[in-house]
């Protein structure tokens, strides 16, 4: 089997081209889990899935099973499914509510803190006190924003306010939405399953050059205009938002259409108690906020934010991968969020109007990059035209790769630092 | 009250296969015809008794999101099913479970779903529970609920009628 040990990336990632080996090669997955999964901060899950003291959901970091609870002060962890006598799983339930975590196998008995709580028959440790030093294992490193939990196996390293960079202010954007500043993730998540590297859902997420031609079907059939947003002529705009992270920003045409709520196909005759809240809530800029609408955000590498609803990317084996997708539900706008809930679940997942095409064309590439000839995918859609916006970032018109150069090289700068 | 005829179960089991065959076959417009005005399509996720209301479904199609879905299915960009992946099912356990004050039928089925694409062959198995009426002399679906066993592990993509 080959390693990574020797890889010149610079020879496999170029400004405007990538070598196909990295969607295929294991050994290259393999140091994708050590030097971005397993060190940079990647996003766990939302405080809002365990509301109550006690709660507690199974998530995950790459392939480690990460359980996320809530203590009963209030405080959330992320600990390690694993117990620390056998190495057998302490949580088998997908979610639920308790204070501590029994180990079938033998009893240890952990808090939902990690502490050791007990273990049974302890004279058989001569007396020996392990409490203390066999707690559940912790993710190194936890942080949130905006409810939003991300964790890494990092000791230390750049904190997750400056990972995230400008991208926050995409999540302040999008929690403003709500009138009472925050979501809820609440819907339960469908998996859908690919067998694609995630780099190409990664990629493609904010790929503004696929929309008319993958969802053609669902556009002609539906009369949609979302293909327009992402057409030749769109003002809308492809950006760099450093450190990996991207987006397509459609502000630009939701402000020359001027209409609120347009952006979510609806009007505010349709939704008067949302609009009312929203103008108690934010006065003027309620006017603003609901013509420019959600951001459509790739937070490198796993957390996909789709104006109404939320991904998460999963890597599963170097041609495996499950996106798990949820509604985003605005506190205080239960009739927005019921919306959302029924048109999020009619677009995307194993069955979805969009996703199940996005899936087809994920497979599909996912055998062309095992053609060999040529070996190379090209990245070089809008080099002549992208420009720096006034604050600093890169822009590109709507269906350029400015995103996929950002996110390669942002990569290529983790797995050389990874040597 | 609720009774069981069972002297339905013949015409009852001929609708049924009529439908899977129409599904399998990829007669989208022989299949939809199967509806009611009122009809519900609906594959839950994460378990079977979910509130599509508040929790997310794989499907949950009103009449006219079925609508949609079969002229998105004749469309020839649906890539997801052009090409149509081969399938046949079998239904099994056919049961009719009771007839509501209405005159609508509850019937309960098994099924299993061979699924053939380039990706490779996957299996679908689960259970179908149906809502069947009388509409000027023929058997309609007034709803189907697909109950599918691994409604709550990661799926491949299942763009086509189950």
């Amino acid at each position: 089997m080959s390693t990574a040990a020797g890889i010149r990336w610079d020879q496999l990632i170029e400004p405007d081209r990538v070598h196909s080996s990295l969607y295929t090669d294991p050994a290259i997955y393999e140091a994708e889990l050590e030097r971005i999964w397993y060190r940079t901060w990647v996003y766990v899950g939302h405080e809002s899935e365990v509301p109550e003291p006690n709660d507690y959901v199974l998530k995950s970091i790459g392939s480690q099973p990460v359980i996320m609870t809530r203590d009963r002060q209030g405080q959330i962890h992320l600990l390690l499914n694993r117990c620390t006598h056998r190495a057998n799983q302490v949580c088998e339930a997908q979610q639920g509510n308790s204070s501590a975590f029994r180990c079938p196998y033998h009893g240890w008995t952990f808090a939902n803190t990690g502490a050791l709580l007990g273990y049974p028959f302890s004279s058989g440790y001569g007396g020996r006190e392990l409490k203390s030093e066999l707690g559940l294992a912790r993710v190194p490193r936890m942080a949130s924003y905006h409810g939003f939990v991300f964790g890494s196996f990092a000791e230390d390293g750049p904190s997750l306010t400056e990972h995230l960079g400008a991208a926050a202010g995409e999540i302040d954007r999008l929690v403003r939405l709500s009138p009472e500043g925050r979501i809820e993730l609440r819907a339960g998540w469908l998996k859908h399953k690919v067998k694609a590297n995630w780099k190409l859902l990664l990629e493609n997420e904010t790929d503004g050059y696929h929309p008319q031609f993958v969802h053609a079907s669902i556009f002609a059939v539906a009369e949609s205009g979302i293909g327009d947003l992402y057409g030749e002529k769109s003002t809308a705009v492809t950006r760099d938002l450093g450190g990996g992270h991207t987006e397509n920003d459609l502000r630009p045409e939701f402000r020359r259409l001027g209409e609120p709520l347009r952006w979510f196909g609806t009007s505010p005759e349709r939704l008067p108690d949302y609009v009312a809240r929203m103008r108690a809530a934010h006065g003027e800029a309620a006017e603003q906020i609901l013509v420019e609408g959600s951001p459509h955000v790739m937070i490198f590498p796993n957390l996909f934010i789709a104006e109404i609803q939320i991904f998460v990317l999963q890597p599963i084996a170097v041609d495996e991968t499950v996106q798990h997708v949820t509604a985003i539900g605005f506190a205080g706008a239960p009739d927005l969020s019921r919306r959302m809930l029924q048109q999020t679940l009619g677009s995307v997942g194993p069955a979805g109007f969009l996703l199940a095409d996005d899936s087809e064309m994920y497979e599909r590439n996912q055998r062309g990059v095992q053609v060999r000839r040529p070996e190379w995918l090209v990245l070089k859609r809008g080099l002549h035209r992208e420009r720096l916006d006034e604050n600093g970032h890169l822009v590109g018109d709507a269906t350029d790769e400015v995103p996929m150069r950002a996110i390669w090289a942002h990569y290529r700068k983790l797995m050389e630092a990874g040597r | 009250m609720t009774t069981v005829d069972t002297d339905l179960l013949p015409e009852v089991e001929q609708f049924l296969f009529r439908e899977a065959r129409l599904a399998d076959e990829g007669d989208y417009d022989g299949w939809e015809a199967l509806w009611t005005d009122d009809g519900v399509y609906w594959i839950p996720a994460n378990g079977d008794d979910i509130d599509p209301d508040t929790q997310m479904s794989i499907v949950f199609d009103n009449r006219s999101r079925i609508a949609l879905r079969v002229r998105q299915l004749k469309h020839d960009k649906r890539h997801s099913q052009n090409p149509r992946s081969r399938l046949r099912r079998l239904l099994a356990n056919v049961e009719v479970l009771e007839t509501d004050d209405d005159g609508d039928v509850v019937v309960g089925a098994n099924f299993i779903v061979y699924e053939s694409r380039e990706r490779g062959t996957t299996i679908w198995g689960g259970r179908n529970e149906y809502r069947l009426r009388q509409v000027d002399g023929q058997w309609r679906m007034a709803r189907k609920k697909v109950m599918l066993v691994d409604n709550d592990r990661p799926l491949f993509t299942l763009a086509f009628l189950i």
